[in-house]
């Protein structure tokens, strides 16, 4: 019962970073939110006993694409700047 | 306005669609054929004490190595994007004592952490993929926070090509001194539970946690380089 509850809190934290990601007028805000939402789904993948897959998402999704994101976002603000 | 609301239709009969599939979920009392064969004859067959590794490595080993085909085209596709556009002056912003003396701690530990998930990728949670991507998070904390120290390009290509021609090379010794390709039975297959069993799944494992750590490596390395200092 309380994991249902927790796992329930988590997916609507997850809902309303989408949104944030979606709607934010700051692209660094949204990749962070992104990440978030990857940060929380590796928790509700513990949760439900897939340590596996929960393992890759907390590293991949939440570590590695956000700074590959940021590594992007970088350049291509100083291209644009640039120009 | 008439973007937006086709954009509220579309998700409003998305919405509609899952939840008719949610309405009649139930979930199965038993698992499924397959997963059913795995659950009950992967022990015996593999000797391997996780699953999940049996199944990504020998069972469904040939699709690993697509996975690992793919991240390698990957990495090789950003290099080749980035060739020849180094910064001009190098990224280097001094960074706080904090950082530097913290991640001086951290770095080992985490690539520590990483060996240590693919390394017994057999026994626990874990193996090649999400070692490799710790092993690759530590790097990127490397880059950020030691910016002089550099890493060394020909031991990380060497890790790479080495890893992924050993993967093959014990894939293709399967077919002949085991049943197939990807065979885990060319070692004893040992003790259940101990460091040294399941035949190769440990070396396979392992190999595929040094292709993906130094590959996920090489492309934030390559993305750092062209990086500029922002004023």
């Amino acid at each position: 019962m309380i994991y249902s509850i927790i796992i329930i809190i988590m997916a609507l934290i997850m809902l309303v970073m989408a949104f944030v990601a979606i709607m934010h007028k700051n692209l660094y805000v949204a990749v962070i939110a992104s990440g978030i939402i990857s940060l929380f789904a590796s928790v509700i993948y513990v949760i439900l006993a897939a340590p596996d897959v929960a393992i890759t998402e907390a590293a991949i999704g939440s570590a590695l694409t956000v700074v590959i994101f940021f590594y992007v976002l970088n350049k291509i603000r100083r291209t644009n700047d640039t120009k | 306005m008439i973007r937006n609301s086709i954009l509220l239709i579309l998700v409003a009969g998305v919405g509609i669609i899952l939840w008719q599939e949610l309405s009649v979920f139930q979930s199965p009392e038993k698992l499924n054929d397959v997963a059913g064969y795995y659950a009950k004859n992967g022990h015996a067959e593999t000797g391997d004490a996780n699953i999940v590794t049996s199944v990504v490595v020998t069972y469904r080993g040939f699709d690993t190595l697509g996975e690992v085909t793919i991240l390698f085209i990957t990495a090789t596709i950003i290099g080749f994007l980035l060739k020849g556009k180094q910064a001009k002056e190098a990224w280097k912003r001094p960074d706080s004592e904090f950082l530097i003396t913290a991640s001086q701690v951290l770095i080992p530990v985490i690539f520590l952490v990483g060996v240590y998930i693919f390394v017994n990728g057999h026994l626990t949670p874990g193996g090649g993929f999400q070692g490799g991507a710790v092993i690759a998070s530590a790097n990127i904390l490397w880059l950020s926070a030691l910016k002089n120290s550099k890493i060394n390009h020909n031991l990380l290509e060497f890790a790479e090509s080495f890893s992924g021609f050993g993967f093959v090379l014990l894939g293709v010794l399967g077919i002949f001194m085991a049943g197939g390709f990807l065979d885990n039975k060319i070692f004893s297959l040992g003790t259940f539970g101990t460091l040294f069993s399941a035949g190769a799944i440990p070396v396979i494992y392992s190999l595929i946690g040094l292709k993906v750590g130094s590959e996920l490596s090489k492309i934030v390395i390559d993305l750092n380089q062209t990086q500029e200092d922002a004023e």
